[in-house]
């Protein structure tokens, strides 16, 4: 038994309204796990309080036994926590294999380096992370004329790139084609396999939840409802309840998703 | 008691002439992210057209306020044209490169109202029927005070009415909170922000012509006025009306009994408040989150490393330059020495502004800090001129150091305002403190050490720290420092989710711009031999924003080229009469061509050059 | 000395030749004099005096120039910036070859191109800057000053104002290097004549931006016997008008520096204020046979009335003439002898000297009263007040400046 990340008892109110309420959860080494839930269920306020965007008001997140709250998201990256956005947050002015450049030059603390040149610097170990997420013919690309689903694994190429033992993923397949995220989720799964790297993710997409996750974790109005493997949630009757009543819901939303 | 109350009055008919003024700014910059440096034109021809209406229909008072509208009116109409002959063809160029247009037409306005009125001051009629005072608790209060007193707030409660009662309002609020949506509902763009110039180009001009009971009508109205205006918006927050009042009442109130404690105080009051307002509220007062940006504009090209040619010609042109005193006049060694010392701070002001995303209207005070420390170091302390030049940019540097602390806090306009204040703060108390800094009379006798003091001498000297700062300003761009301030510029989220402190390294590159012009300063000193407080003045800000943005903020050379531009034409134009006119005319019509900027331009017309010749041996 | 000079002179224009007209110039060549001014920053003062010089070149010329050589003046704009003004000045001296430079208003301007003057060892005449530092505390040895300075046009006012009954004394000046001289000398000046004057408040507005309305009010709050004034240009009619309406002029005399220049009382209009104490120049009211004739001669050319300015430029060009008449020669050590105590003997506002000690003048200004005479603000009761009068003796002014 080898826990990556132990969070216990987060909870953490806005003005009153309680947006996540006493929620624990363990994460193993080499584990896909899900957070999963309706809008406003609270999965975005947990996310940031895991990659300390957000203080908790009470509770604890531990990684490898190392508290985490209370420590700036740039430090808990450091310790090991890679992380991909909703909507891709990348250097636009550079090109691929510069913004992974980036992530290297920080990671090997070469900010404030006045004199190197930093498209020379760990040239090839970016290059080994583009090609990581098949990347490596649009290197000299300008990133901004990438279409989004190429964003997506530049993202996904940027996070590995410190060797991180924990990836946070809030959304990883949003606003890419069905197709796409298949493939996306396919390859993140095999990257995951392969460097025995964590993952917590946030999904809308139940069809990418089921086919990956190891273990899923429902949340409604802040609290943990359900945990489990993909067809124990599928049968659990109170994620049903809270999806609006029976599964037909999971192929409705996968419809409405997928128009 | 009666004494307070009527200093209060005071205080609020001033807020009410300053309201006018910066509403129509805050208006304009909302909706169309303008930085409108013409403002200020706008209001000085809203009054001399007031004073010429005025004093020819000689009407009583119904002439006086049809004079009035009428002048506010046509200024109106000379912002439609503002906008549809220039603003319109480069709402898409770059970040606040429509303030290198504004800057144009100001020079123009201010030859052609020289021309047309003359120089003399013009001292326009008392209104009719509110030329006395009265008395309010025994003491004396103007009549037309009164008036403003209530004028000021009438027009906001119209703007208010418009903005809430009209379709048109809606929009121009909407636009002001999110353009993208505007633009989605298929609203007619181009008429909204023509429309809302027009307005505020009305309100400006209803702010000078209402002048003209309270002040001579002068050629200094519209430098006056501008920079008290953009405090105003400031500190309301950028396009909010209602704050724009509050903020004027609270400076002019706030002036009006400072000067009874503290007389000397008047001069950086406005700018002090800013500093304090945004240190506490970075959108102003009631500026909205997302306002201190302009339109968002494509992004920059990646950097690419000088190929080999490149490299051989710019060693070439480097060479040719090195050697030019051998060939050319001393005059002209002269005046490279001042295109290099422009281009240095040319160029470390694009550092900030174009590497690193923080736009700065206030430069010139690590300019002005190198100068004077330059100055102090020799004349005062008796410091060599070697070691003055290490030590007097290290002494800009720490100016930096401390307010650049501040300003990193902030960003987008309010960033530059603030780094205004700072500069603005800095002149104040040179032009004021004789004592220290010999004031308005400057400090004289800083020239080189005799071994270098011949022209040709001081040349090489200004071509090793100018060529050698820009040289290691673009090293420091293509480095890792420089690459991490252009991904802080480009996505705050991401750098700090690969574990940049953001802030941390805007204050460092804040510091090392401002170390940079630190330098450019001080070889300016002694290649003047006085330093004066125009040093770090506002006008020497500008002058090295209008080089940054007239000569391309997305490319390394466009400080460069602009600089160069920039100075050869002025010290040409200088020398024929009206020649702001001809200098402003050079400027639009620049902007009009390259709206990307001088090596936008260049580029571009490489690139058709290319396209031409490969289509002819095709 | 000389060796050095010519040495340097030699070197200088080396890469000059062929470019210029050349060291050796012959009889028939004109003189060329470099004239700085601000002239697009303050046109309403620099446009008259262009007009003033241009008047007594076109003169001089007329009357056979300066020994048979025409005087020839190259005149730039300095933009209001003390660098730009350096670097005019610099092409002048080693692109233009002029034999001295002349000019400038702003003070700082005038105090930067009189230490360039220094550094490159040319003539100065300041013909416009006030400030005492040009001929004083940074006073050279290149750099003469042609108007009555601060200090000289303060201790006039100053004169005046210890007849006055007034004990309680109020000053508004803008805060500046001119404004701090100006009240400096003025205290200084009266305290000395009148022990018993106390000054109970100071107002000093930041210059060009006064907010009058407080300022008044600052200024009543104080209750003044009288006041002393030394706010200018656009500052002066927003003072005028706000403290006429608070009544603030009412039973309470008013000395005020400058106010009776043409340049800054007919702004004023109908609104000037009556029987201020002011230093100025009543153009239409001197009756010397020098300023008819100069009154008429400018009439004639440009038709209208002389102002300061055309009367400064106009002066000016007389100093000038004068010293190369008297140098008879265009090198810079004959020049600057030949302005050592320089007597231009017939000027419109009577002869002046150039005084040896400190290089200031001794052009004196007009001290009178405002009026409104048939609705045109102007000057009454006035006399003229020789510099001379109103300057320390020369061994005290040696002592104010830097030892060369």
């Amino acid at each position: 038994m080898n826990t990556v990340l132990e969070a216990r008892n987060l909870s953490k109110a806005f003005g009153g309204i309680q947006a996540v309420d006493d929620f624990s959860f363990d994460l193993r080494r080499g584990e896909f796990l899900a957070l999963i839930g309706p809008n406003g269920a609270g999965k975005t306020t947990c996310f940031n309080m895991l990659n300390g965007y957000l203080k908790p008001d009470r509770g604890s997140v531990r990684l490898q036994g190392k508290e985490l709250v209370g420590i700036r998201p740039r430090k808990i990256w450091r310790m090991g926590v890679g992380r991909t956005f909703q909507i891709t947050e990348t250097f636009l002015s550079m090109t691929v294999l510069e913004n992974v450049q980036m992530a290297l030059i920080s990671y090997h603390r070469r900010c404030f380096d006045l004199f190197s040149r930093a498209t020379r610097l760990y040239r090839d170990r970016a290059e080994q992370l583009l090609e990581l997420v098949s990347m490596q013919e649009h290197a000299s690309r300008a990133c901004s004329e990438l279409a989004y689903g190429d964003l997506k694994r530049l993202e996904l190429a940027i996070a590995l790139a410190h060797d991180p033992v924990l990836l946070l993923m809030d959304e990883p397949t949003a606003g890419m084609a069905p197709s796409e995220r298949v493939a996306l989720m396919a390859l993140t799964a095999e990257i995951v396999a392969r460097q025995q790297v964590s993952v917590v993710f946030t999904e809308h997409d139940m069809d990418v939840v089921f086919a990956h996750a190891h273990r899923i974790l429902v949340l409604n109005r802040g609290e943990l409802i359900a945990e489990g493997t993909g067809s124990e949630i599928r049968e659990n009757p109170m994620v049903q309840e809270v999806y609006l009543g029976g599964g037909a819901v999971f192929e409705a939303e996968n419809e409405a998703a997928s128009a | 008691m009666g004494f307070y109350f009527a200093q209060l009055l005071t205080g609020l008919a001033n807020a009410s002439s300053l309201f006018l003024i910066a509403s129509g700014l805050s208006i304009i910059f909302g909706v169309t992210r303008i930085v409108n440096f013409a403002h200020g034109s706008l209001y000085m021809v809203g009054a001399y057209l007031a004073y010429t209406l005025v004093s020819a229909m000689d009407l009583g008072a119904f002439g006086f306020w049809l004079g009035v509208l009428v002048a506010a009116a046509i200024v109106g109409l000379i912002g439609l044209l503002i906008e549809m002959t220039i603003l319109r063809r480069i709402y898409h160029a770059p970040e606040l490169f429509q303030l290198v247009a504004t800057f144009g037409v100001l020079l123009i306005f201010q030859d052609a109202t020289l021309a047309i009125w003359g120089a003399q001051d013009l001292l326009g009629p008392r209104a009719p029927g509110l030329d006395g005072a009265l008395r309010i608790m025994g003491e004396p209060i103007p009549e037309y005070d009164l008036a403003l007193i209530a004028i000021g707030p009438l027009v906001l409660l119209g703007i208010w009415l418009l903005f809430r009662k009209t379709r048109w309002g809606v929009l121009v609020r909407a636009a002001t909170q999110d353009r993208e949506m505007v633009a989605a509902l298929g609203v007619n763009q181009a008429w909204l922000f023509s429309a809302t110039f027009v307005l505020g180009a009305f309100l400006a001009g209803l702010g000078g012509a209402l002048q003209i009971p309270r002040e001579t009508v002068s050629l200094q109205m519209d430098l006056s006025v501008i920079g008290e205006a953009f405090v105003i918006v400031v500190i309301g927050g950028m396009g909010s009306v209602t704050g724009a009042y509050v903020a004027a009442v609270l400076i002019s109130v706030l002036n009006a009994f400072a000067i009874l404690i503290f007389p000397q105080v008047s001069i950086v009051l406005p700018f002090i408040v800013m500093a304090i307002v945004l240190t506490l509220r970075p959108h102003g007062l009631f500026g909205a989150a997302g306002s201190e940006h302009g339109a968002p504009t494509e992004p920059e090209q990646p950097l690419r490393l000088m190929g080999e040619k490149g490299m051989m010609i710019l060693f070439a042109a480097m060479a040719v330059f090195a050697l030019s005193p051998v060939i050319v006049g001393d005059f002209t060694t002269v005046l490279l020495v001042d295109v290099m010392v422009a281009t240095l701070f040319a160029v470390s002001l694009h550092f900030m502004m174009g590497i690193g995303g923080m736009v700065s209207f206030g430069h010139a005070a690590y300019f002005g800090i190198g100068a004077y420390a330059a100055a102090m170091m020799v004349k005062q302390l008796g410091i060599g001129m070697l070691p003055t030049i290490f030590l007097a940019p290290a002494v800009a540097g720490a100016g930096a150091l401390f307010f650049g602390w501040f300003c990193v806090r902030l960003s987008g306009v309010y960033l530059a305002m603030l780094t205004l204040a700072a500069a603005q703060i800095l002149w104040g108390i040179t032009f004021q403190w004789q004592q220290f800094t010999g004031g308005d009379d400057g400090i004289v006798g800083v020239w080189p050490a005799g071994w270098a003091s011949s022209d040709k001498v001081y040349f090489y000297l200004a071509f090793v720290c100018c060529i050698g700062g820009i040289w290691f300003l673009r090293r420091a761009a293509h480095s890792p420092f420089g690459y991490t301030l252009r991904g802080i510029r480009d996505s705050r989220t991401r750098a700090e989710a690969i574990g940049v402190d953001s802030r941390f390294h805007q204050w460092m590159g804040f510091t090392l711009a401002g170390a940079v012009a630190g330098l450019a300063g001080t070889i300016f000193a002694f290649s003047k031999g006085s330093v004066f407080p125009d040093s770090l003045g506002i006008a020497q800000s500008i002058d090295g924003l209008i080089m940054v943005l007239l000569g391309g903020i997305h490319a390394l050379a466009g400080p460069i080229l602009g600089a160069g531009v920039f100075v050869m034409i002025e010290d040409w134009v200088t020398r024929l009469a009206y020649w702001r006119v001809i200098f402003g005319i050079i400027i639009l019509v620049v902007v009009l061509l390259a709206p990307d900027g001088i090596a936008g331009g260049i580029n571009r017309l490489f690139a058709r050059i290319r396209a031409v010749r490969k289509g002819g041996t095709a | 000395m000389n060796m050095r000079r010519i040495l340097l002179g030699a070197i200088a224009s080396l890469p000059l030749l062929g470019l210029t007209p050349g060291m050796a110039l012959a009889a028939e060549d004109p003189i060329l004099l470099g004239e700085i001014n601000s002239y697009t920053r303050l046109p309403a003062f620099t446009e008259p005096y262009k007009k003033g010089w241009q008047l007594a070149v076109e003169q001089v010329n007329a009357e056979g120039g300066i020994d048979g050589r025409m005087l020839e003046v190259i005149s730039r704009d300095d933009t209001g910036d003390p660098a730009t003004a350096i670097r005019i000045a610099e092409e002048m001296v080693t692109k233009d070859g002029v034999t001295l430079l002349f000019g400038t208003f702003l003070s700082n301007i005038g105090l930067a191109v009189a230490d360039f003057a220094k550094q490159k060892q040319v003539l100065f005449l300041a013909s416009e800057p006030l400030t005492d530092a040009l001929v004083w505390s940074k006073g050279n040895k290149y750099t003469y000053r042609l108007r009555p300075s601060t200090h000289m046009q303060a201790a006039m006012l100053a004169e005046q104002a210890a007849k006055l009954d007034a004990v309680k004394w109020a000053t508004v000046a803008p805060n500046y290097a001119y404004g701090q001289d100006a009240v400096k000398a003025f205290k200084a000046e009266l305290t000395r004549l009148r022990p018993d004057v106390e000054f109970v408040e100071e107002q000093w507005p930041p210059v060009f931006k006064i907010d009058a309305g407080s300022t008044v009010r600052a200024l009543e709050a104080a209750k003044p016997d009288a006041i002393y004034n030394v706010t200018f240009g656009g500052d002066l009619p927003k003072f005028v008008r706000e403290g006429s309406l608070r009544f603030l002029f009412e039973d309470r005399p008013v000395v005020s520096l400058l106010t009776g220049e043409p340049e800054y009382l007919l702004p004023l209009g109908d609104e000037t204020p009556e029987g201020w104490i002011v230093t100025g120049y009543p153009p239409a009211a001197i009756e010397t046979e020098e300023h008819v004739a100069f009154a008429k001669a400018y009439m004639d050319k440009f038709g209208e009335e002389p102002r300061t300015g055309s009367i400064v430029g106009y002066n000016s060009i007389l100093a000038i003439a004068a010293a190369l008449r008297k140098a008879g020669s265009t090198e810079t050590e004959a020049l600057l002898e030949a302005m050592e105590g320089l007597q231009v003997e017939s000027s419109p506002t009577g002869p002046f000297m150039f005084r040896a000690a400190d290089h200031q003048s001794t052009m004196g200004a007009y001290v009178g009263k405002t009026a409104l005479v048939d609705g045109k603000p102007t000057m009454v009761d006035w006399v003229y007040a020789d510099g001379a009068d109103y300057l320390p003796s020369e061994e005290e002014a040696a002592k104010l400046r830097p030892a060369e």
